[in-house]
């Protein structure tokens, strides 16, 4: 194989979702108007960032095998 | 909409992640199994999900969401009734010769079960129908980015063919298959939210029922009886033998954009499983692009205020009105993403085709393998070249999806005739198979002419298509028939691998339960059944 694609995908989703965060809390809720108020940035970022780790993971646990 | 510094970042680091991935593999790509078929040492999961991606194209999500807008729940046959049906087959039954017989495309196995005329047939008319297929996807996202980040439209086709090209310039199918896995992740992530956001503002199922302009957009089969009560106009047999069998089965069974990703996997039951774990996340994609059809359609009944007067807009018109700066930029990653794994499919299946089938076996036999290796490599600049070239013919056009079914109509219908005689009729001669494969193509051809030019008529231009398919698929089902019953058969011995009855099953005893082909697919369309009779 060489190459584990979960390494990019875990890597790729963590980036993003740690952005999706910071900027859902940074910025001015009337960002938010066009998803009726919801800070879907804040909380899509989470589960970006966890599905992210648990790809790294994955990638992690199968590498050390 | 309004994308800011944060959405363009996103998109950026897309770019760096697709190129870093064909960077990694490039030393990899040693000869010519690794760089066509990745040196069949891919695990299930990995081809399963670039198999449905692959078909993940600029038509499949933009396009099945203005359908939706357009025509209602009716297109989820395009999913249940359609897809998975064919899915399920082409694993538990076709898959065993495919793998089994160590071919390295579709038309290989034509030669090896008919004969060399017929691989050509199918070779050539394959390249030609994958050529202007892949402009598609550029068109598509061309369009998009000028829309969206008022980039010129040549800059867009450039930008992005190039993207697109240098990762399988360099990885081949490998990097195409790890990045269509990335892309699968890409689409759901982003679509997703739009499907949540959707129905929040419109107050759930209940209120999207509600609001939709008729009550026949809020059912798959209760308006399919007869053709006047659904908006499609084509009765119960059009939808289920043309769409449901033919169109869909030529599709999933004989397309080599689609098998290509079970080739490369790494074992038989590997082989297998690949469309039965891409069924599985196809079956619940209706949410991801058929709900925000019928969302954007409940929010403006008219077409006028968000649609811009076209259905096509449905899906990037739904991401403007719902996704904030952020989000926005993650859901632009997932349409280039789509557009991205269409176009490389078509690329990736165009350089194997054309290598092995036409220039290795007619142009320039006998070669070192390096030679064939660098072959595929220019074939896939040329194919890129070529379809930017079709973007600009799909430039004229003035409807994708009429465009496409139009082309599968002519070239994947009547094949399907071709692969199940072959396949589960040992009788079949070798010569049946060409006869009946050059007259399906003209009986659709003929078709077509007549219908072009008005001789015969239909409701809509999709009832036309699903009607050339079935003529297409007889003509060459009965062609194919009457030829073999006038010609010698093949010697029994020289069938086994290729024909049902005449090769030993795949063995699958020492396997668990959740990972045997045959059980998957049960549970599959089991689930798949549910889910027609909760949308009814």
């Amino acid at each position: 194989m060489g190459l584990d694609i979960r390494w990019p995908i875990g890597i790729i989703f963590t980036i993003y979702g740690a952005i999706l965060m910071v900027f859902g809390l940074a910025t001015n809720p009337e960002v938010f108007q066009s998803s009726m108020g919801v800070n879907i940035d804040l909380w899509w970022g989470v589960a970006m960032l966890v599905f992210g780790l648990v790809m790294g993971a994955l990638a992690l646990r199968s590498s050390r095998q | 909409m309004h994308p800011q510094f944060v959405d363009y970042a996103i998109i950026a680091i897309y770019f760096i992640f697709v190129l870093g991935i064909g960077f990694a593999l490039r030393g990899r790509m040693k000869t010519s199994e690794d760089f066509f078929l990745s040196g069949r040492s891919i695990p299930g999961w990995i081809t399963g999900l670039a198999f449905m991606s692959a078909n993940l194209g600029a038509l499949e999500v933009m396009g099945h969401a203005a359908n939706a807008a357009k025509y209602g729940m009716f297109v989820n046959h395009f999913y249940w009734l359609a897809a998975m049906p064919a899915m399920c087959f082409v694993g538990v039954f076709m898959m065993p010769f495919y793998y089994g017989s160590k071919v390295r495309s579709v038309p290989e196995y034509l030669r090896l079960r008919y004969d060399e005329k017929t691989r050509t047939l199918n070779a050539l008319s394959f390249a030609f129908m994958t050529l202007l297929v892949s402009g598609i996807d550029l068109y598509a996202m061309a369009i998009l980015f000028q829309r969206l980040l008022h980039w010129p439209f040549f800059a867009s086709v450039l930008v992005s063919a190039i993207v697109v090209m240098i990762y399988i310039y360099l990885g081949g199918l490998t990097s195409s298959i790890y990045n269509e896995v990335l892309q699968f992740f890409l689409i759901v992530f982003g679509f997703l939210p739009l499907a949540i956001l959707g129905l929040k503002a419109v107050g759930g199922f209940a209120g999207l029922e509600a609001r939709l302009p008729n009550a026949g957009y809020a059912h798959t089969w209760a308006i399919i009886w007869h053709a006047n009560q659904n908006p499609m106009g084509i009765n119960w047999f059009g939808t289920i033998f043309g769409l449901g069998f033919v169109l869909s089965f030529g599709y999933w069974c004989t397309d080599f954009l689609v098998i290509q990703r079970g080739l490369a996997a790494k074992d038989m039951p590997s082989a297998q499983r690949t469309p039965l774990i891409a069924a599985i996340p196809k079956m619940f994609f209706p949410l991801m692009v058929i709900l925000p059809g019928l969302v954007a359609i409940a929010l403006d009944p008219t077409t006028k205020e968000l649609l811009g007067g076209r259905y096509d807009n449905a899906l990037p018109a739904m991401l403007g009105r719902f996704y904030p700066s952020g989000l926005l930029g993650i859901g632009l990653t997932a349409l280039l993403a789509s557009f991205m794994s269409g176009m490389a499919g078509n690329v990736t299946a165009f350089n194997t085709v054309w290598t092995f089938d036409i220039y290795q076996t007619h142009v320039n036999p006998g070669q070192a393998d390096k030679h064939y290796l660098n072959m595929g490599r220019f074939a896939t600049i040329f194919a890129v070249a070529v379809g930017i070239g079709t973007a600009f013919i799909v430039l004229k056009f003035n409807n994708l999806m009429d465009y496409l079914q139009l082309l599968f109509a002519f070239f994947n219908a009547p094949l399907f005739g071709t692969f199940l005689l072959g396949m589960f009729w040992k009788r079949t001669s070798a010569h049946s198979g060409f006869w009946g494969l050059l007259c399906g193509i003209l009986a659709a051809a003929t078709h077509y002419t007549l219908y072009h030019y008005r001789v015969i008529s239909y409701p809509s231009d999709m009832a036309a298509n699903f009607y050339q398919a079935i003529v297409a698929f007889t003509t060459c089902f009965v062609v194919t028939i009457v030829v073999t019953l006038f010609t010698e058969p093949r010697k029994e011995e020289e069938l086994v691998g290729l024909v049902y009855s005449l090769t030993p099953k795949p063995r699958n005893e020492n396997l668990p339960w959740y990972q045997r082909p045959g059980i998957l697919a049960v549970g599959i369309l089991a689930v798949c059944t549910v889910l027609n009779i909760i949308f009814w």
